[in-house]
């Protein structure tokens, strides 16, 4: 038994069943259950832009989500360097996947935000009234933090200047701590304050931050690395690397 | 055919009297990692039994066609499927919470109670007592890591699945959270502490002095 056992025939035959049926095991679960992961995922970053649009109320199943989505929220693209809304450039288009290629993206010039190449054209979401006004506008952002890049949402409103959210979707940072990020409390400092004073980015994260201060938020305490992330992060992306020109140009206004 | 009682061995002794984390010291590292928050220590709880138990059965089952030379790289393609099989469910049905547990589930194919059952125990019995081996040792691993993700919510942010029990002050309530607690290492200090109070319940796993 043993002797037979250890042949060199019988060993390769094992191994080739064991491989054959694991394989066809694992490919069977990943191509069967794509398609729900694939909802999942986008669902998540919906009920993310919802939030930021400050249509999200907890408890809310997939088709609401969903629905709400479609109704209120406009997705388009703008093109960074002169602030216009430009198509896609191609379909299913992910601007995070496009700052990876050299034909669409940009390298950075200023060091402090943690990531080499910006995309050169950047998605929107544009928030509808009843009236069919733009009453807010949602910009992605993202910059390091302590430890890791942190994705988020900035929500403005319809004049491209207050605040309303800011909502960070994907971060790594000590939880307690830098975490806190995520902490509603700390979102709602965010609300009501101006991003420019004289056409210059103002916004700073500062320690002992005065409430009444439209241009500076209190700092996450025992986080001064994330928050000073986050200041980096915000004043990149509403500066003229970023967002800039087109908060300048106010495209969503014609 | 296995007795009654030597399958509640195989079932229940790896909770107190044989716990791989406690007495074996195994798995430490996503013991570590991922109580943090008691739901996220459930839900690996659950994937890792999950995977134990399929492991011990599917290698039980083929035991007398392994060949020995090849045994471990065996072992490790059934474990490696049976992984990301449960990461692709989780992902799928449990999107949150696959999130959190980010690399951690996939790591469960190099935590050794995973290997170390499959090598000392399935290897060698029949696949019903494997199946119940591996149960077993799911549920210590399960044990320990729900005690410490319910201590370390409790006392690191106040709550126990997301249910606030203690304020806390950044809320406006009177509970200052335990910052220490909140960090994956303090794991080390309360995993110390269980193994103390395991040993002093049982004397009989204290190693003798050398």
């Amino acid at each position: 038994m043993s002797a037979k056992k250890e042949s060199l025939g019988k060993t390769i035959g094992v191994v080739v069943a064991v491989c054959l049926v694991c394989s066809i095991v694992v490919s069977g679960a990943a191509v069967g259950l794509r398609s729900l992961q694939q909802t999942n995922a986008s669902l998540d970053k919906k009920s993310n832009i919802l939030n930021a649009a400050g249509l999200y109320e907890t408890g809310m199943t997939g088709k609401t989500i969903e629905s709400t989505y479609s109704e209120k929220i406009e997705s388009r693209y703008v093109d960074l360097e002169s602030g216009e809304f430009v198509e896609a450039p191609e379909p299913d288009y992910d601007m995070y996947k496009a700052a990876k290629q050299t034909e669409y993206s940009t390298k950075v010039t200023s060091s402090n935000v943690g990531f080499q190449r910006r995309p050169n054209v950047a998605s929107v979401y544009l928030v509808r009234d009843e009236a069919g006004d733009v009453s807010r506008i949602i910009l992605p952002v993202h910059g390091s933090g302590l430890w890791d890049l942190m994705y988020g949402f900035l929500a403005l409103d319809a004049d491209g200047e207050t605040v309303r959210e800011l909502i960070y979707y994907q971060q790594k940072e000590t939880p307690g701590l830098g975490g806190e990020v995520q902490n509603p409390a700390w979102q709602d400092k965010w609300d009501g304050k101006k991003l420019f004073e004289d056409g210059e980015v103002a916004i700073r994260v500062v320690k002992n931050a005065n409430p009444s201060n439209p241009h500076t938020i209190d700092a996450l305490s025992g986080a001064t690395l994330t928050s000073k992330g986050v200041e980096n992060t915000i004043q990149y992306w509403v500066g003229e690397q970023g967002f800039g020109q087109f908060l300048k140009t106010q495209a969503w206004r014609s | 055919m296995a007795d009654t009682k030597e399958m509640k061995k195989a079932l229940f002794g790896p909770i107190m009297d044989n716990n791989p984390i406690a007495l074996q010291v195994l798995g430490i590292c996503s013991a570590l990692a991922i109580t943090t928050k008691l739901e996220t220590a459930l839900v690996m709880s659950l994937a890792l039994t999950t995977v134990v138990a399929f492991s011990n059965l599917f290698i039980s089952m083929i035991r007398n066609q392994i060949p020995s030379s090849v045994r471990i790289i065996i072992q490790m393609t059934i474990i490696a499927s049976l992984v990301i099989v449960v990461d692709q469910i989780l992902k799928a049905y449990s999107y949150e919470i696959s999130k959190q547990l980010s690399v951690f589930v996939g790591l469960i194919i190099t935590n050794c109670i995973v290997m170390g059952r499959a090598e000392a125990y399935a290897m060698k019995s029949p696949p019903l007592m494997s199946f119940l081996d591996g149960i077993g040792n799911g549920l210590g691993y399960s044990f320990v890591l729900i005690v410490i993700g319910t201590i370390k919510e409790l006392f690191g942010f106040g709550t126990i699945l997301n249910f606030e029990i203690l304020p806390l002050v950044q809320n406006g309530g009177w509970y200052q959270g335990n910052g220490l607690l909140i960090l994956p290492f303090s794991s080390f200090f309360l995993i110390g502490g269980m193994i103390w109070v395991i040993r002093t319940l049982r004397p009989e796993q204290v190693e003798p002095k050398e």
